[in-house]
């Protein structure tokens, strides 16, 4: 349960509102009738051809139902996820989407046990009237009680309440007081009733543990064809890099160091000058190696861990970089590095597109968990659907499990939040 | 002139024992890890120290810190900070006590003797020998300070080679001015920057130094 009510205001407030909740569900369970009946009628007559125009429509009903219960079930405590495969991303409008569509939707179990869910609803669901029927029932007792048996009774027979038959002022006294029993009953058994209702829902609507594991294949599946992109286009441009920059400096430096050595005995002051080039081409060399090395292991990082590499990233920007970072220690390498990247990028973008004068990083750990929130002052509007940098970032993330969020008014300020779960070798099994 | 070098690559440490020596240098003691370093400038107590960044053991900042824990024991020990890479944290956090006699070049440094050899030289007088890409990096990312914005391009240069080390001779040459000219601009930079003048040029270049970590 969500709140545990502890004043008697409280508890009644809930009571109320369960009981409200609960003829919710059972108006739910009638309509769930309805739904059988026609999507099992339009399923049938798929076999014929006609049912598939109807069918992604009903679905569509059928599901929105279902996601009621499931919100329903996370209010009583049970949070239920959706177990839905993905819709297939590409859909034409003609008839041969329509027929990929339906297919998508018969395939998936999920919707079967969506279908049976609806037919044992019908009956289930009713349980949601308890809560009501109870408090009505309380609510005649304490009528009677009231004096109220005397024109109720029907021909001097007296009226039946809960076993007592209500026909004189003891009786009726004794009608009160199971009143107030049912009534401390509908205090206390609405929640219960609802939270098993819960369970039903979460029985038949969660994911099973097939479709969970399958819908974590599908996303490792996803994340890991991205990364093994990602790794390809960063060795090609390492292999580029080296082969036009350094490789070709060094082999122009040999040549150079052959020519001095032609010209030794001819003209030393001139083989001098030549050394001297030769000398420049050296540091060139250098400098490019060194900033290579620098794209694929900052030594910083490397030297001092992330918490140090973020604060030298602010120093060597030109904006105004202040960095918080609280880290127990060393992470993973593959984490340090993802945000390392990620945020250096941010800066980027915050000096070139966002045109902010002001940034700042904060990191921390929390539940196992990395979280970096990056702020700039720019001008916002940032978007990682516009095939920016940022959607680089979030696909290098994805293949940690980790999340890229991006806050962005046009106007400024953007707000960017990074989480990387910071224990990659534990094994990990449910979907995120 | 007695040095202690620590560098853990073979060729580059016997090129800078030749290099030195080449020039008059003694080098006292050459080792190749953090531990040996720390105990080889208790013991020789050297004129200068040259220091890789990164040494075994751990291959990190083993030899950064080696050299700032050698210089708390030993205050005003010359140490010239050796690295295949500049960052502006480790330049910080040499220049933080203040006290001068420090350098922080990039290993192609020695690749000009001369030039390498007078930063070795400053340092171990108490100067300071700054990498261009470290000043370069430290005046970037104060360009949006008022009052380096003051400044004119040319005061820029100075200040620049001033951060580097360079004495008003250097600067003149350099620049290919008249040394009275460089003067003239470095009194301008202090006004602008409402720092104090001071005829000793390693003050000067902390002062300026500290002026841009601020």
């Amino acid at each position: 349960m969500k709140t545990v009510p502890v004043t008697w205001r409280g508890r009644l407030g809930r009571a109320t509102l369960d009981t409200l909740v609960g003829v919710a569900i059972a108006t739910g369970a009638l309509l769930s009738v309805v739904l059988f009946v026609t999507t099992a009628y339009f399923i049938v007559l798929c076999l014929i051809g006609i049912g598939f125009l109807a069918l992604p429509y009903l679905t569509r009903a059928v599901r929105r139902l279902c996601d009621l219960n499931r919100r329903v079930a996370a209010r009583s405590g049970v949070p239920v996820e959706r177990p839905y495969r993905p819709e297939p991303e590409e859909i034409e409008k003609d008839i041969v989407g329509w027929m990929r569509r339906c297919k998508w939707i018969l395939t998936d179990p999920a919707t079967w046990r969506d279908l049976l869910w609806l037919l044992l609803n019908c009956v289930v669901g009713l349980a949601g009237f308890v809560p009501a029927a109870l408090l009505y029932y309380a609510g005649e007792g304490l009528f009677l009680a009231c004096g109220l048996w005397r024109p109720l009774a029907d021909g001097g027979q007296g009226r039946w309440y809960a076993s007592v038959t209500v026909e004189s002022w003891p009786a009726a006294f004794a009608a009160g007081l199971l009143a107030l029993v049912v009534l401390t009953g509908w205090l206390f058994l609405g929640p219960l009733v609802l939270k098993w209702y819960a369970y039903f829902v979460r029985f038949l609507l969660g994911p099973t543990r097939g479709s969970q594991l399958a819908s974590r294949v599908q996303h490792l599946s996803e994340t890991r064809s991205g990364a093994l992109d990602i790794q390809a286009a960063e060795l090609r441009r390492i292999e580029r890099d080296l082969h036009d920059g350094a490789q070709a400096r060094l082999v122009s430096l040999g040549l150079q160091l052959g020519a001095v050595d032609r010209k030794m005995n001819q003209d030393l002051e001139e083989a001098r000058r030549m050394l001297r080039q030769a000398r420049t081409s050296s540091v060139q060399a250098l400098r490019e190696l060194r900033d290579l090395v620098h794209g694929i292991h900052p030594p910083v990082l490397a030297e001092r861990g992330l918490a140090d590499a973020l604060r030298a990233l602010g120093l060597a920007s030109p904006l105004d970089v202040t960095a918080v970072v609280d880290l127990p220690g060393r992470l993973p390498d593959p984490v340090e590095s993802a945000v390392y990247f990620a945020v250096s990028e941010l800066l980027t973008n915050a000096l070139k597109h966002a045109d902010a004068r002001r940034v700042e990083i904060v990191a921390w750990c929390e539940d196992d968990t990395l979280r970096t929130r990056v702020t700039d002052d720019g001008r916002g509007g940032a978007d990682a659907s516009a095939g920016s940098g940022l959607a680089g970032i979030r696909r290098r993330l994805a293949s940690f499990d980790g999340i890229l969020e991006i806050n962005s008014p046009p106007g400024g300020p953007t707000v960017i939040n990074l989480e990387l779960p910071c224990a990659l070798s534990s094994p990990k099994t449910s979907s995120s | 002139m007695r040095v202690v070098l620590a560098e853990d690559l073979f060729l580059l440490r016997q090129g800078i024992i030749q290099l030195l020596e080449a020039y008059g240098c003694v080098v006292a003691a050459a080792v190749d890890n953090g531990t040996d370093l720390a105990a080889a400038l208790a013991e020789h107590r050297p004129d200068v120290a040259i220091v890789d960044v990164r040494l075994p053991p751990t291959f990190t900042t083993e030899g950064l810190q080696a050299a700032l824990r050698a210089r708390r024991e030993q205050p005003g020990l010359p140490i010239l900070v050796l690295s295949q890479h500049v960052e502006q944290m480790y330049a910080r956090e040499l220049l933080a006590d203040g006290t001068g006699g420090i350098g922080y070049l990039l290993k192609d440094s020695v690749l000009d003797d001369e030039q390498f050899i007078d930063a070795v030289r400053r340092v171990a007088a108490g100067g300071t020998a700054m990498d261009p890409v470290v000043v370069a990096q430290l005046m970037t990312s104060h360009s949006r300070d008022e009052p380096l914005a003051a400044l004119t391009g040319r005061e820029r240069e100075v200040l620049e080679l001033m951060a580097e080390g360079c004495s008003n001779t250097a600067i003149a040459q350099r620049l290919t001015i008249t040394e009275g000219a460089a003067a003239n601009h470095i009194s301008n930079i202090f006004t602008k920057l409402t720092l104090p003048p001071s005829s000793d040029s390693n003050r000067r270049v902390l002062a300026v130094l500290a002026y841009l970590n601020a």
